[in-house]
């Protein structure tokens, strides 16, 4: 008897990792009957409605406002989004699968534009594009019953459907599946899109869409949550060590897909395209189609800023698709070390930052005003990467520049610093560092500037340094 | 010039455009009322309903006509409203425009602010923008009539399809610019795109309603699925947008970016 519970148990763990999660058939679902009525819980992202507590199914009531509305889509560059509503990305909506779903798409009377809704959660024509165009100052209700449990985009399909997307219309619907999915610690809701604007990346002002580029699938911006910089910084997603992490992550396009990737994670479970059916387990990048979703979950075992990217990484690097999740705890030596070594690896002859043959000399400055102006240009190329823009260096790695007492006590000895490079322990402003800063291959003009620079501004001495100075003190490297 | 020759142009412009539009000097064209002049053109879509079902890219041919220059202003409507009280915001019928008509007036017989006066009027109603131009011996441009004023004979299209997409970039400003204050065309029209959406007479032609749907199982304009399929141009971001923007219309609705303008047979 024993022996057939064992096994039977054994059975169904099987069989629950082969089905993924609990969940229903389509025919179930239609056939479930709605008890009650309630309104659902939307949120922007990065977050995510509560899970869904419910045994049973009911009728959902969403209200859903449109809004054309100008916002930040880079620095110094603005954009006319239209959203679901107010924001890109849309709203989250967070269902149970068997739940009658009411629909009212509120079409904000200053819009200048008719706009429908597409559910991909939706079984109709259109996905209930066909029930819902929306002019302006009107509402369209439609209701839909949640057969199939997932994660699902939604998006305007108005015409010109890949405008009303490129402009921001879209969001993510999770159906939940009856069993829900396991409890974890954190859940965020992340999206990544394109945008295609009249100027350059980085062209400051209010930039119109640009139908060409569009159509030539070239966009200037592909990000995370709606523009460059949505959530990093103060506005990135957090956890601690230790907490597991879940992210429903949808891809809106209009034309990019995503090869989806946290720098320095390994997702445990990956429900591809938002199944329920077959999770994937050790996944370093998911796929994510344009007009499709993943969910990811992972542990987060050690503390520190882990990167979102589309791993197609000019994207991430020179268009924006870039977020942070950031860690607190302790450390876990375990699982990772951190840096181990001292030791220092010098190649032969001149580091790899020279680039042969393109030096171009630049006019020499002619007062500490101008060493201080090009020095700024050569502290941005060369030392902020490091450094920072403010000078603070970071923690625990690059030692401040900004009020340092090492720099201020003995120019001398920073010249010797630039030319020769640095290993070892350090101490300043009274924290101790142990890195390595590579030797500069700048010449004594250009060092003359950029240490005229630092000294001229964050608090420091504000002493002026020549090239004589540099050539005095210059550390001679061994050819 | 001889009978002959004007009618071998006359021919000559009914099939190639407009590029004469001097020929039907009329007294009924003006530079308020500019003369449009024959010629065909390609609909972007065809239009659905049973009796004008046209096989894609055949050239429609438009009859001359002319088209006000400008769009209907508050000045001009305040003085229809005057003449005609059942077009009152107070007095007008439920079942010819919705709450929202004229709404930015304060009251009846007034648009409010000064700066105002050469405003197009807005929030107001297809049933209300035809009577208006009934009042003035006109009527509602078709949609053909429209878009081959605006398509001016193929001249500086890419420039009307900016004009539009950078309309479409401003967020709204606290009122509309004045009428009149964009280039005209090449036949005079000034300002069909960038500064508000217009009124056509046979606006919910073009994209089959619910019901035709269900029987001839044809789609269209309303969303993406057949959006790109069977128009003229794909690429025509802007078309599409306006013919999506009649197809969201009824004909008592109002909005704060539609007014329109009237055209006279000749």
């Amino acid at each position: 008897m024993g022996r057939i519970v064992k096994t039977a148990s054994l059975m169904l763990t099987a069989m629950l990792l082969a089905a993924g999660v609990q969940a229903a058939t389509r025919e179930e679902n239609s056939a479930e009957p709605i008890i009650g009525q309630e309104d659902a819980v939307v949120t922007d992202a990065p977050n995510v409605p509560p899970p869904i507590k419910r045994d049973h199914a009911t009728k959902v009531v969403i209200h859903l406002e449109i809004k054309e509305v100008e916002g930040r889509l880079a620095d110094g560059v603005s954009y006319m989004f239209w959203t679901f509503g107010g924001k890109v990305p849309g709203k989250f909506m967070r269902v149970r699968e068997g739940d009658l779903v009411e629909m009212h798409l509120d079409n904000h009377p200053d819009n200048k534009n008719p706009h429908n809704i597409d559910l991909h959660a939706v079984n109709g024509p259109g996905g209930g594009a066909a029930a819902s165009l929306t002019a302006p100052g009107h509402s369209s209700v439609f209701s839909f019953k949640a057969l199939n449990p997932g994660l699902y985009v939604y998006h305007c399909a108005t015409a010109p459907v890949a405008m009303h997307v490129g402009n921001g219309m879209y969001g993510l619907i999770l159906v939940e599946p009856k069993g829900g999915y396991p409890s974890v610690d954190h859940e965020y809701y992340v999206m990544q899109s394109d945008f295609y604007t009249k100027g350059a990346n980085g062209e400051q002002g209010l930039q119109p869409f640009s139908m060409q580029k569009a159509i030539d699938e070239k966009p200037d911006y592909i990000v995370f949550n709606g523009a460059v910089g949505s959530t990093t910084g103060d506005k990135a997603l957090t956890a601690n060590t230790g907490e597991t992490v879940r992210l429903y992550v949808g891809v809106g396009g209009p034309n990019v897909t995503s090869s989806f990737h946290v720098i320095g994670q390994i997702f445990d479970n990956v429900y591809a395209e938002g199944n329920t059916s077959a999770i994937m387990h050790n996944v370093q990048t998911t796929f994510i189609p344009a007009g499709g979703a993943a969910i990811t979950e992972f542990k987060a075992s050690v503390p520190g800023t882990f990167i979102l990217v589309d791993h197609s990484l000019t994207r991430a690097f020179n268009r924006g698709a870039l977020a942070q999740f950031k860690v607190s705890g302790p450390e876990d030596k375990v699982v990772y070390s951190g840096k181990m070594s001292d030791e220092v690896y010098l190649p032969e002859g001149s580091g790899i930052r020279v680039a042969e043959g393109v030096a171009k000399p630049l006019p020499a400055a002619k007062n500490r005003a101008e060493r201080i102006k090009i020095g700024e240009s050569i502290y941005a190329n060369n030392c902020q990467a490091c450094h920072q823009a403010t000078g603070e260096g970071i923690p625990d790695a690059f030692p401040p520049l900004a009020n340092s007492d090492y720099l201020n006590a003995d120019k001398a000895r920073a010249i010797k610093t630039i030319t020769g490079g640095l290993e070892g322990k350090l101490m300043v402003n009274g924290k101790s560092f142990n890195s390595v800063m590579p030797a500069w291959e700048l010449s004594d003009e250009e060092i003359a500037n950029v240490m005229t620079y630092l000294y001229g501004n964050w608090g420091n001495s504000d002493v002026e340094i020549t090239p004589a100075d540099v050539k005095a003190n210059r550390v001679a490297r061994a050819e | 010039m001889g009978s002959a020759v004007r009618r071998m142009l006359n021919l000559v412009a009914a099939i190639t455009g407009s590029l004469f539009p001097v020929f039907a000097a009329n007294a009924q064209t003006d530079q308020a009322w500019p003369l449009i002049s024959a010629g065909a053109y390609v609909a972007f879509f065809s239009p659905s309903s049973s009796k004008g079902k046209v096989p894609q890219s055949k050239p429609i041919v438009v009859k001359a006509f002319a088209m006000a220059r400008n769009q209907v202003t508050n000045t001009d409507f305040l003085r229809f409203v005057d003449q005609h009280p059942e077009w009152r915001k107070t007095e007008v019928k439920a079942i010819f425009a919705e709450r929202s008509y004229l709404q930015q007036w304060p009251s009846d017989l007034s648009f409010g602010a000064v700066g105002l006066v050469q405003n197009p009027v807005t929030n107001v109603s297809y049933f209300a923008a035809e009577a208006y131009c009934e009042a003035i011996d006109a009527r509602l441009p078709s949609t053909d009539e429209w878009e081959y004023a605006l398509a001016d004979a193929g001249r500086n299209q890419k420039s009307v399809a900016q004009t539009a997409l950078n309309w479409l970039a401003e967020p709204n400003h606290a009122s509309l610019a004045d009428v009149g204050t964009a280039t005209p065309n090449f036949y005079g029209v000034s300002g069909l795109v960038g500064l508000i959406w217009e009124w056509t007479s046979d606006f919910d032609s073009f994209v089959t309603s619910t019901e035709l749907r269900a029987t001839d199982g044809k789609d269209s304009a309303q969303f993406c699925g057949n959006g790109g399929t069977g128009v003229k141009d794909t690429a025509d971001y802007p078309a599409f947008m306006r013919f999506s923007m009649r197809a969201s219309l009824k004909a008592n609705y109002t909005l704060s970016n539609l007014g329109f303008r009237c055209v006279r047979d000749l």
